[in-house]
């Protein structure tokens, strides 16, 4: 492919190697910063380190405490309570809006950036938001008590039991906007010679979405399943910002977990450990998503 | 009513019509009214939020509560408004998106038009790095920053963004030039254009979609990004995330929930603005960013 005769000079060598020596910048930044970075947490989750990094190996003996913390217990409580719900109810919704935007409505170009927005905002302006929306002293109960429904109780955010909820109905705020992007994205792209006929076929509205359209969404509905995990599995600013893991630890995440026990407990070996078993999750998902992904382009 | 359909087959009632209607008006509502809440209660006195009237429009209108949150009010322990770390997003956001554009717009040309053996591990590995939750880089990051002596300071924070901002802009550039004809580069290549002449005058030009795409999808993530900022930057460099954090949940003096709304609403309004602008190219990162191509 490259000239043989007397272009083999300097410059046409060097031709060759320019792509490889401006992707090489990104390949080492990758092999430390992500990989190296990886391995050396990874490293760290063995050892006994507390307060800063130290380098004697403990055995399992991290991951054994941090199964017997409570605290982590908590923290994946609530991240298969947060994760479940959230997955479900965001994904109810966007299918349930992409669905009625996608009947010739008028004025979806005004309806869809406005269930979309939310998800150009932080999740410390979102949490900011609905921590006071739903506090009791001055949100939700408040207003309504001052309308007249004196016995109206709405204080889920102060309830440990009940808390983990509220981080929930803000996510769903958050991002069932995006899912039903996506599913219209899916909807828009089913052949319409196929419904037409079926439903010369006689078939009705019900049983075309079930038979014919939802299955063609597979592959949204599998998309909006991975985004929202990996969304779920990372959450950190929105319980930040709404309860700072409160009441007490009660809505504790495992970033938050993470967090505090690296940073603020000095308990770095634990911390690391937890944060193996986050990405290890997160793998779980994404790999076979990302491969099959990949390979399908091919 | 029976105008016959060429975008949907279905046929719907009349009655199913109205329910449809009413369901997305009151899904608008729903996700415009935590905005329109913020707003109204960043224009009224505390006492009128306080007293417990959060729905209702102010009886007395004030912009009190706009200039405080910008200028005059406790964050930490400095009584400086967020102006200051208004100004840290953007020192941080704009070169760390600006560069890890420019690295990601080489790295999909590469990837995609340099065909070398090796390529698609080195995209795989690149492609796994955007979904790595980022408390495994934590812990190592804050040792790097350290050695490096830019710990706690804004260009610590845009060495982070751009090193794990460059997944994605590689990412969006790969998938964009993958169908940009490989025929005009190898036509140029034949009259003697180099690597980067190509890159210049036949690829760039194209590019402006994408551009776009990348840059908003990395200053979206990167202004709004919270946990870096937390860790790595706290104190007078934070980023505003940070510091509105710092404002709302600071257990010490009166909650002036009037000034953390104002606060709130200038935190959104840089990618709120770029959202409302460049909407259509925020929707198509986003979908990007699912890896659909």
């Amino acid at each position: 492919m490259a000239m043989t005769d007397s272009g083999t000079d300097f410059r046409t060598r060097m031709q060759n190697w320019l792509p490889k020596i401006v992707l090489a910048p990104s390949f080492a930044i990758m092999v430390i910063f992500v990989y190296g970075f990886i391995a050396f947490t990874i490293y760290l989750s063995f050892t006994g380190s507390r307060m800063l990094p130290t380098f004697d190996l403990v055995g399992w003996q991290n991951y054994e405490r941090l199964f017997r913390v409570r605290q982590w217990d908590t923290a994946v409580v609530n991240l298969a309570i947060f994760a479940s719900l959230y997955i479900v109810i965001s994904t109810i919704i966007g299918l349930m809006l992409a669905i009625f935007l996608d009947q010739k409505i008028r004025g979806e170009g005004a309806l869809r950036p406005i269930f979309l927005y939310p998800m150009a905002l932080s999740f410390i302006v979102t949490g900011t938001a609905w921590k006071w929306m739903l506090d009791p002293a001055i949100g939700l109960e408040a207003t309504f008590r001052m309308w007249g429904w004196e016995s109206f109780t709405f204080d889920w955010i102060k309830d440990s039991d009940m808390a983990i909820y509220t981080i929930v109905i803000a996510a769903v705020w958050q991002s069932s906007g995006f899912v039903m992007a996506m599913f219209l994205a899916g909807l828009r792209g089913i052949d319409n010679e196929i419904l037409k006929a079926a439903q010369m076929d006689g078939a009705s509205n019900v049983q075309m979405y079930r038979r014919i359209i939802l299955p063609q969404l597979r592959p949204a509905f599998l998309s909006a399943f991975v985004i929202l995990s990996h969304l779920a599995i990372k959450s950190y600013d929105l319980v930040v910002a709404m309860t700072d893991g409160g009441p007490g630890t009660s809505t504790w995440m495992p970033a938050v977990f993470m967090y505090e026990y690296t940073f603020t407990r000095n308990q770095m070996g634990i911390g690391a450990a937890s944060a193996v078993i986050m990405l290890m999750t997160v793998a779980a998902i994404m790999v076979p998503y990302l491969y099959a992904e990949l390979r399908e382009k091919k | 009513m029976a105008v016959a359909s060429n975008e949907n087959a279905m046929r719907t009632s009349r009655v199913t019509r109205v329910l449809i209607y009413v369901t997305l008006l009151v899904f608008s509502l729903f996700y415009l009214l935590p905005l329109g809440i913020m707003l109204i209660n960043s224009l009224k006195p505390l006492s009128e939020i306080t007293g417990g009237g959060m729905i209702a429009l102010p009886q007395q209108w004030t912009i009190e509560p706009w200039l405080s949150a910008w200028s005059s009010a406790q964050i930490g322990v400095e009584p400086t408004g967020l102006r200051p770390y208004f100004m840290n997003s953007i020192a941080m956001a704009v070169p760390a998106v600006i560069i890890s554009t420019v690295i990601g717009a080489l790295n999909g040309y590469v990837l995609t038009k340099w065909h070398f053996r090796g390529a698609t591990i080195v995209f795989g590995l690149l492609l796994f790095s955007c979904f790595i939750p980022f408390q495994i880089v934590l812990i190592p990051m804050a040792r790097i920053l350290g050695i490096l002596e830019i710990a706690g300071t804004t260009y610590g924070l845009i060495l982070v963004h751009v090193v794990y901002g460059i997944g994605f802009s590689t990412l969006y550039f790969r998938n964009y030039y993958a169908a940009f004809p490989t025929e005009l580069v190898r036509a140029a290549q034949i009259d003697g254009a180099g690597f980067f002449q190509i890159f210049w005058r036949i690829m760039l030009p194209s590019s402006g979609p994408i551009i776009a795409v990348c840059c908003i999808w990395q200053f979206t993530n990167i202004w709004n990004d919270f946990l870096f900022g937390a860790s790595f930057a706290s104190g007078g460099a934070a980023p505003m995330t940070v510091a509105l954090n710092n404002l709302v949940n600071s257990s010490t003096g009166v909650r002036e929930y009037n000034v953390h709304f104002a606060g709130a609403i200038m935190a959104a309004a840089p990618t709120l603005l770029v959202y409302i602008v460049a909407g259509r190219y925020f929707v198509r990162g986003l979908m990007a960013g699912s890896v659909k191509g």
